[in-house]
């Protein structure tokens, strides 16, 4: 393992020192907790908090500020955060209004915000969830734990944060939340894997040949391994997972998001961007906004993932509002 | 029965082992889910090591709300939730006691059992804790009706967990990250299982060392 790290004890905290240092105008840390939360407290709106393992950076700390989150719980590498990192992010950015749970669908992540809702609860903090299942990948059935909560949470983010920031009842905000949870669809891709700092070695092998189609953000495995193809028939694979599941009619309009999955240059998501816009213009279907970047990453895995979010005219005014944060910005 | 001493070294010796099993754990677990299992319950027993010290005075059940509590605030994942469950379960189901009769042990094992199926909305045959723990309940139940001692049941308790554990490579997984893999899960044997299992390989220790 050749990493920059000190010690893989102290890797999140010291990434969440550096994230401080490095942008006070956006994000301050709750004394003593793995919690960023907006530099100014925002009132008079239900507040957001979102989180995760930690490893998905800019997720979920690079996306607290105007129009988006108002605080992220940063849990070890790849492990939800506890009930009591949750509890102190949901009494922090409380105004009063109530707060809203964005949070992946990982068996994990759903315990441990669920016992931090109980707690907030408990105190007579007004508590919402909504649980992101965006990947295609996985099956949804009686028989899996249901679809990973992948890249297209953070149009959760984007567009139900837009929406508090109107002044939106608690209610409303998990409304349209869910609305872009149905509407957003993820699929993504391995070429090679990661490696947890704690863990010392890679999740997963994958030969110089090899690539996995359907991988999950933590390098579970997907839905296929085969030999490596060139960057469009790997897109159309992707995409036809993808718009099968989604089922859009031509006329219809669609944000995209490109998402490297920490290890992939630039170069290469704008040639999977390429074929991706190739498609849906053959289809018919209109491309309103594209996000070409790392947004979701898996530490250091070279790989990508394509995510469709289906448009109506709320949700593109939402799409279209002020986002000023680290990690993403509307203007 | 078992003293309050026994507890407490119940709860060492099994820190202990998650401590040495830390990479057996992370690379059953690296087969099938995160790869994280032994790394998150060694940090967790490490943290509750460091707590004991400052409640190893206090009554049974405070020093099994305590672990549970630990766990729950340094394990994560879902191992966090559902060990700190059971913990703080059992140690609920003692509340008041000096020391534990078989009653109570069996007690708190239930409220244990029924803590991680309330938190995790698992049954068994799903590929989960469950599956080394609810055959080695029933093992202790099945010894201790037949008329054996406490340290035969749990002598029992032990090898019916570890046949769970066992049980489990045959199976697929439908909860957690492993059911992701579907078939793929099949002959993989469930990390979790397998920590539970450690837990009663513990607990026998501790009634063999005493004798009761």
């Amino acid at each position: 393992m050749k990493k920059f790290i000190n010690d893989v004890e102290n890797v999140e905290n010291e990434m969440l020192e550096g994230i401080v240092l490095a942008h006070p105008e956006y994000v301050a840390r709750l004394e003593g907790f793995d919690v960023l939360v907006r530099a100014d407290k925002k009132v008079g709106k239900v507040a957001l908090v979102s989180g995760g393992g930690s490893g998905h950076e800019p997720s979920h700390g690079g996306f607290v500020g105007t129009g988006m989150l108002d605080g992220a719980v940063a849990g070890s590498v790849f492990t939800s955060p506890t009930p009591d990192q949750v509890f102190e992010a949901i009494k922090a950015v409380d105004a009063g209004e109530g707060v809203l749970l964005v949070i992946k669908n990982y068996t994990g992540d759903i315990m441990n915000f669920e016992m931090a809702a109980e707690l907030a609860e408990a105190e007579g903090i007004k508590v919402a969830n909504v649980v992101t299942n965006d990947d295609v990948a996985v099956e949804d059935s009686l028989y899996t734990t249901g679809r990973r909560g992948v890249a297209g949470t953070v149009f959760v983010h984007k567009i139900a944060g837009a929406k508090a920031e109107t002044g939106a009842s608690l209610d409303d905000v998990k409304a349209v939340a869910q609305k872009v949870i149905a509407n957003v669809r993820t699929m993504g891709v391995a070429l090679k894997p990661c490696t947890v700092p704690a863990a010392g070695k890679p999740g997963f092998e994958l030969t110089e040949e090899e690539m996995e189609l359907g991988i999950g953000i933590h390098g579970e495995p997907g839905t296929e391994r085969k030999p490596i193809q060139t960057a469009d028939q790997i897109v159309d694979y992707l995409m036809e997972r993808i718009l099968n599941d989604m089922n859009p009619a031509a006329g219809d309009e669609v944000a995209v998001m490109i998402n490297g999955a920490g290890a992939t240059p630039p170069m290469e998501l704008y040639i999977l961007n390429r074929r991706v816009q190739q498609i849906l213009a053959d289809k018919g279907i209109k491309v309103f906004k594209t996000f070409v970047g790392d947004f979701m990453t898996s530490i250091d895995m070279a790989g990508a993932s394509i995510t469709l979010l289906k448009l109506d005219d709320e949700l593109k005014d939402l799409l279209l509002a002020k986002a000023d944060t680290i990690g993403f910005k509307m203007y | 029965m078992a003293t309050k001493a026994d507890v407490l070294d119940f709860i060492r010796v099994y820190a202990d082992k998650m401590a040495e099993h830390r990479q057996e754990l992370t690379d059953y677990d690296q087969a099938i889910g995160d790869g994280d299992h032994g790394i998150n319950m060694s940090r967790g027993f490490k943290a509750v090591m460091e707590k004991l010290p400052t409640v190893e005075e206090k009554n049974i059940d405070d020093i099994l709300k305590a672990v549970g509590m630990t766990l729950v605030s340094t394990v994560g994942g879902a191992s966090g939730p559902l060990y700190g469950t059971a913990f703080m379960k059992a140690g609920a189901a003692v509340k008041g006691k000096e020391e534990l009769s078989n009653e109570d042990i069996l007690l708190a094992l239930d409220e244990a059992v029924g803590g991680i199926q309330f938190r995790g909305k698992a049954v068994e045959g799903e590929k989960t804790i469950l599956d080394s723990m609810i055959p080695a309940i029933n093992a202790i139940k099945a010894s201790l009706a037949d008329g054996k001692t406490m340290a035969e049941a749990l002598v029992a308790g032990e090898s019916a967990a570890w046949n769970g554990v066992e049980y489990t490579k045959t199976i697929i997984a439908t909860k957690g990250r492993a059911s992701y893999l579907g078939e793929r899960s099949i002959g993989h044997q469930d990390p979790g299982a397998t920590s539970m299992a450690y837990a009663f390989q513990a607990i026998n220790e501790v009634a063999q060392k005493a004798g009761n």
